[in-house]
């Protein structure tokens, strides 16, 4: 597989919220407006690169048996480190995203690529891994948090575009499901077509 | 490099050399941010007395009894001169649980202002008891408790509720509502 291959497979064809439908508890519970979905995939982005890359680099090192305590304990304490760093230099992002930071913790797509990929190939692809499958968690965050910020509260990142309330339930969790369903069938309808040609 | 066997002492050697490194760095990072987490609490605090009261020198902070618990006051003073009274108060009736509010009143009791610390109340809906999305917040300004029911109008007080967020309104009564009598019970003994 090329290192172009590896990098960009993140953001449509293995899109890891979209086509491996992984994580759903942050990217349903924190899409509710586009800033939120954005400093939730750069939050979680982080801790994939750097989960990913020092599994790589022990990966020999970890008996098969207690791998997966291993991994638990190494993507936890770079999601301590996340919390701690937001909550001291950007509190603002840190009160929106508040609970769902240490729910990265158990975000499967973590420790879903560190046992899939991670803990199978070198240090180089298992970074480039990383940086794609987060800019897709990104994108498919930031995408469905501005839908539903448009619809719901007729804004994008805050600033109003239209004026009124919107339609309220897709600010709530059904209107989340709503959102990602149809987004969900439109990367298919994409990922269809592109695989013809 | 072969792969690590899995036997009883490299398993457990393994997690121990691990969760100590995790440990030790976790305890390097928490010293580092430590400091400027509790700057920058302790200044969204200073900020929010800052909007809730006119202007002061400086404060004092004392604790009042409030049903069982206690409340934050800061007591805002300009030399002798009290200026008014800042209170730290909450409610954990939101539609989303626990709020923080700051709530200032001047010396007669009478509402300065207010300003919300904390909340998760939904986007679009609750969160306009921010005073940034809505005017919810501003009827509360030069209101006395004695003449202004702290309820909303469907229980009967006169606060105009959030349009589609009464309980998220209500929870705001109540946490107001918490330092007006707290305060109240404080001065008059």
């Amino acid at each position: 597989m090329s290192k172009l291959n590896i990098l960009t497979r993140g953001l449509l064809k293995e899109n890891p919220a979209l086509i491996l439908v992984l994580g759903m508890c942050p990217t349903l519970g924190v899409s509710t407006s586009a800033i939120n979905g954005l400093g939730m995939g750069l939050a979680a982005t982080f801790v994939l690169i750097m989960s990913n890359v020092v599994v790589a680099l022990v990966k020999n090192l970890i008996p098969d048996k207690v791998r997966i305590p291993a991994f638990i304990v190494i993507i936890a304490s770079f999601v301590t480190i996340v919390e701690l760093v937001l909550q001291a230099y950007i509190p603002a992002l840190y009160e929106q995203l508040g609970l769902f930071i240490p729910l990265i913790v158990v975000n499967c797509i973590i420790l879903g690529r560190a046992e899939a990929f991670a803990s199978k190939n070198g240090v180089l692809d298992s970074a480039l891994d990383g940086v794609g499958m987060g800019l897709g968690f990104t994108l498919a965050l930031t995408v469905l948090g501005t839908i539903r910020e448009i619809l719901g509260s007729g804004a994008v990142f805050g600033i109003n575009i239209y004026e009124g309330d919107g339609i309220l339930v897709f600010v709530l969790a059904p209107g989340a499901f709503l959102a990602l369903a149809y987004l969900i069938a439109i990367v298919n309808i994409i990922n269809k077509k592109m695989v013809k040609k | 490099m072969a792969k690590t066997e899995s036997t009883f002492l490299s398993m457990s050697l393994t997690l121990l050399v691990i969760s100590l490194v995790a440990s030790a760095s976790l305890g390097f990072i928490y010293n580092v941010t430590k400091e400027p987490i509790e700057k920058s609490k302790a200044e969204k605090v200073k900020a929010a007395i800052k909007v809730v009261l006119p202007d002061f020198k400086e404060t004092i902070v004392v604790k009042i009894p409030s049903d069982g618990d206690s409340l934050t006051c800061y007591i805002a003073v300009n030399g002798t001169d009290t200026i008014g009274y800042a209170i730290e108060t909450y409610t954990d009736t939101g539609f989303s649980g626990h709020i923080d509010l700051m709530v200032g009143f001047l010396k007669d009791g009478k509402i300065y202002n207010t300003a919300v610390l904390k909340h998760a109340e939904t986007p679009g809906l609750g969160d306009k008891m921010d005073v940034k999305k809505s005017d919810f917040a501003l009827q509360f300004k030069d209101k006395d408790a004695t003449t202004f029911k702290l309820k909303v109008k469907k229980d009967g007080g006169d606060v105009q509720a959030i349009t589609a967020a009464t309980i998220s309104s209500r929870a705001f009564c109540d946490a107001v509502e918490r330092a007006d009598k707290a305060l109240k019970n404080f001065i008059h003994k």
